[in-house]
């Protein structure tokens, strides 16, 4: 056994473990960033130009960090649900589809449950359910995948894809169908705006930032809490890291695994009922461009740490909302974001590389994000 | 070999050599020569500079200082590569081979014939049988890898270490992972070999091989040399103070004692395995409060799945289990583990630990839900921390900190780990120990056994599993000799002998044994 710094005090250990883990991720998005500028130097553009053209659409004024905000609320929820998942030993690929059956059960309760019950709910109560129901749909959704892998071994990989196709395609069906804005002037899927009493309020006005914004941090705080310092969160990490361990230990394995996928798709179900009810006040097909895929990039970038995925939310959103100023100032195509967002991603993916041009030591077991098929 | 009066050939010599790790010097100064046609076993505790020194002999690291002469010429080893070409070969304790290839493909790859653009197999094939022939190493080219037992395999890396002309062989803890029938194979093989004029090195920790089989013995402990002796000049005592630096008791001393109520009571227990065949075949007996049973046999004859089946970690398809008068036939683990078992797990790396977690979290792994370690579904870190803090010291585990991963302390502490966590639980009534000690060094193993002894003579009863016939006969009170899924006999420590129960398990029955 070799000796090595190890820091003794709870304080020492935490800034020791919370730089070890983000220097991989900061030397990846340094690279790509790098990278980027000799693309669009090779492209005929001026780097720096166009990064503080990104810095400016990002964070340059009021709005700008507000719009930062909203795109970062979906991520954090979404970049959480996966984390979670990975925590558990679990690939869940299937947040898109967990957050739009979120979002389609949320639009409906928010818009038509008044109508069915013949009276108005208070807003006291009619937000909650609309959220809560929103969740539980994307957990059940979910879950239906985390109980065919516990009781079957069927890989949830691809069962959360084939989930996909079912919840986007149900979606599209249902928003072109009996959940249709039926207004005469509407011709796109979209379901008809939810109640105001459904509607988170506005916290600036003037400002589109809302306060699904603010329970997403804390709910990044409670899934901290919740890994980290309970019986639940314990379980949920060793059938992760070692589920014969787990096993012999006597947790109950399938449990946990239908447990870890509710919870992963409760969160991917709040960020489609958050969208709902705090940002577009109603569901439309193609509103979520892509916010459950990011949100896989977004918990490996964050190492699936709930600060980790906080952090790597900001970053993806900044580059998202700054990216309509960059092509403003630049003339350069929107494209290159993702084209940045892909580099900073193969870096983490393959951080291999980064220890290599950076020289660092591989320290630890890397991470595992699936195990074998039906293993 | 020795007794020849011209000096011998010297075909590997390593001169002053020394490596330095980051805080460790792994090793210091080394003299060491290896002879033509000698067994030269190299002996030490984990951690003793072995596998360093033969990493570095086979190039895998280079020495910060000193040199190696083969064969009488200075030798530059930069990488395996220039260790082959050198004649110098390596059989590895994990086996380096790709399951589904076949014999031929293992031993050719990396070192493929080609005909006309394609694998020549036919010829590969002919010259592995050429070669079985001439060192008396039976293997099939043709069989698939994955489907031959280990101790085959064993003789597939072998293989291709005389495939590609080595002259001068390591084999590090050949025998670790072999049933003792495969270690007596494999110690011929090594006397064929030698014999034929190949040198093996021999890395082990297990003293009775080290006497049976070398030729000369070098002993290292903390990164040097002690020294090199003969079998026909030392024993096994002996042997064991060089490695440990102290005085160590083999023998186990146990009190006379009188067994009470039976905890474990199993009775006609049948058990299927992964491929659902029966591989415990109605097997019924019990442990006794204050006793310990050893179940002895060959490896494979059903020893696992019998204690899966009894730790809830497998369902038996027939019979009962009772533990302290509760019954508990396919009941959960944690069920088990409320009822007072304590279960050392077969493999401790895979069972055992959560080889990423702290040793905190490992001391607590079986336990985190119960006060004081939880509060209501909150974890308390206060509780855990003093418990592992406490555990570590009363257990003498050797690390910086409790937060140190399990992962990387060694062999003997990641089981002195379990053994504290199992053992140190309220309330247990019997223990389960399924190969308590394999892979571990002189030291662990002596702590291990006098902690299962203290279990026994505080009153609990003690299944132990094991495939090591000794420390079957130091420890048990009665023993059970398991052959093809069934108890064949249950003989009283005290009025069986070595011979008789190596019978037993070679499938003779009690009344002609």
């Amino acid at each position: 056994m070799q000796p090595e710094k190890q820091s003794n005090s709870p304080a020492g250990k935490f800034l020791q473990s919370v730089s070890e883990a983000a220097l991989v991720p900061f030397l990846a998005i340094l690279t790509a960033v790098i990278i980027g500028g000799v693309i669009i130097l090779v492209v005929g553009g001026n780097p720096f130009a166009a990064y503080m053209g990104l810095l400016q659409g990002a964070f340059g004024n009021a709005k700008a960090w507000s719009e930062t905000a909203v795109w970062a609320t979906p991520y954090i929820f979404a970049g959480l649900a996966v984390a979670l998942a990975f925590k558990g030993g679990l690939f869940n690929i299937g947040a898109e589809g967990q957050l739009a059956v979120g979002a389609v059960v949320s639009s409906l309760i928010g818009y038509a449950l008044p109508g069915w019950l013949g009276f108005d709910l208070p807003a006291i109560v009619h937000l909650p359910l609309t959220v809560i129901l929103g969740m539980l749909m994307g957990g059940f959704w979910a879950s239906i995948v985390g109980a065919l892998k516990a009781y079957t071994g069927g890989h949830e990989v691809i069962n959360t894809i084939m989930m996909n196709y079912i919840a986007l395609n149900t979606t599209s069906y249902l928003l072109n169908g009996v959940m249709k804005d039926k207004s005469p002037t509407n011709v796109i899927a979209r379901t008809p705006l939810i109640e105001e009493s459904a509607r988170f309020p506005v916290i600036f006005e003037g400002l589109r930032i809302h306060w699904g914004f603010v329970l997403a941090l804390l709910t990044a705080v409670f899934i901290w809490w919740l890994l980290n310092k309970t019986t639940l969160g314990f379980e949920i990490r060793t059938v992760g890291l070692n589920p014969d361990a787990a096993k012999y230990a006597g947790v109950n394995v399938k449990r946990t695994i239908i447990l870890t996928m509710l919870l992963s798709g409760m969160l991917a179900g709040l960020a489609g009922a958050i969208e709902v009810t705090g940002l577009n006040y109603r569901h439309e097909l193609g509103f979520s461009i892509g916010y459950g895929f990011d949100a896989i990039a977004i918990a490996l970038l964050g190492k699936s740490h709930p600060l980790g995925v906080v952090l790597a939310s900001f970053l993806f959103a900044a580059m998202r909302n700054g990216a309509t100023r960059m092509q403003f100032i630049t003339q350069l195509p929107v494209d290159l974001i993702s084209v940045l967002q892909a580099l900073i991603l193969l870096f983490v993916a393959a951080d291999a590389i980064v220890r290599y041009i950076y020289r660092i030591k591989s320290k630890g077991e890397r991470v595992t994000l699936t195990r074998g098929w039906g293993g | 070999m020795s007794d020849n009066t011209t000096t011998p050939q010297v075909v590997l010599e390593v001169r002053g050599v020394s490596k330095q790790f980051p805080g460790v010097l792994a090793n210091d100064n080394i003299n060491f020569d290896l002879r033509k046609g000698e067994i030269h076993a190299l002996l030490g505790e984990n951690g003793a500079g072995k596998s360093t020194l033969m990493n570095l002999i086979y190039g895998l690291h280079r020495p910060d200082k000193g040199e190696f002469i083969v064969n009488g010429k200075p030798a530059v080893i930069h990488s395996p590569n220039d260790s082959i070409a050198l004649g110098i070969g390596m059989v590895h304790q994990h086996f380096m081979l790709i399951p589904v290839f076949t014999v031929a493909e293992n031993i050719m790859l990396g070192d493929e014939t080609v005909k006309r653009g394609s694998l020549d197999r036919a010829a590969v094939a002919a010259k592995i049988r050429q070669i079985s022939g001439q060192y008396g190493l039976d293997v099939e080219p043709n069989a698939i890898v994955g489907d031959l037992p280990v101790g085959i395999q064993q003789r597939v890396e072998i293989l291709k270490t005389l495939y590609r002309k080595a002259n001068i062989v390591i084999l590090d803890e050949p025998t670790a992972v072999l049933t003792p029938q495969e270690a007596e194979d494999l110690f011929r093989i090594m006397r064929d070999l030698t014999a034929r004029g190949v040198s093996i090195i021999f890395i082990t920790h297990k003293l009775k091989e080290v006497l049976a089989v070398s030729d000369r013995i070098t002993v290292m402990r903390g990164g040097r040399v002690v020294n090199t002796v003969t079998p026909a000049e030392t024993n096994s005592a002996q042997l064991a103070n060089m490695m440990v630096g102290r005085q160590v008791i083999l023998t186990v001393d146990k009190q006379e004692r009188e067994a009470a109520e039976e905890t474990l009571i199993v009775e006609n227990l049948t058990v299927r395995d992964q491929r659902d065949l029966e591989t415990v075949h109605g097997v019924s007996f019990s442990v006794r409060a204050g006793e310990v049973l050893g179940i002895a046999g060959v490896q494979g004859n059903g020893q696992t799945e019998l204690s899966e089946a009894l730790t809830g970690l497998r369902h038996p398809t027939g019979g009962k289990v009772t533990i302290a008068g509760k019954d508990l036939t396919g009941k959960t683990p944690r069920a088990m583990t409320e009822a007072g078992l304590a279960h050392i797990p077969e493999d401790r790396q895979r069972h055992g630990l959560v080889l990423s977690y702290s040793i905190t979290d490992n001391m607590v792994l079986c336990d985190y839900y119960r006060p004081p370690f939880s509060q209501r579904g909150v974890i308390q870190p206060k509780a855990l921390d003093d418990y592992a803090r406490r555990l570590i010291q009363a257990f003498d585990v050797r690390t910086p900190s409790p937060f140190v991963q399990a992962g990387k302390l060694s062999g003997g502490n990641q089981q002195k780990v379990i053994v504290a966590r199992e053992l140190s639980r309220k309330g247990v009534k019997l223990v389960i120990a399924n190969q308590p000690t394999r892979g571990l060094d002189v030291g662990s193993i002596e702590y291990i056994h006098s902690e299962i002894v203290k279990m026994r003579d505080h009153g609990i009863a003690v299944l132990l599993i094991s495939a090591e016939l000794d420390e079957i006969m130091a420890l048990s009170d009665r023993i059970a000799v398991m052959y093809r899924g069934q108890i064949v006999a249950i003989v009283n420590a005290k009025e069986t002998t070595r011979e008789k129960l190596g019978l037993l398990m070679a499938g003779a029955h009690a009344e002609t044994a």
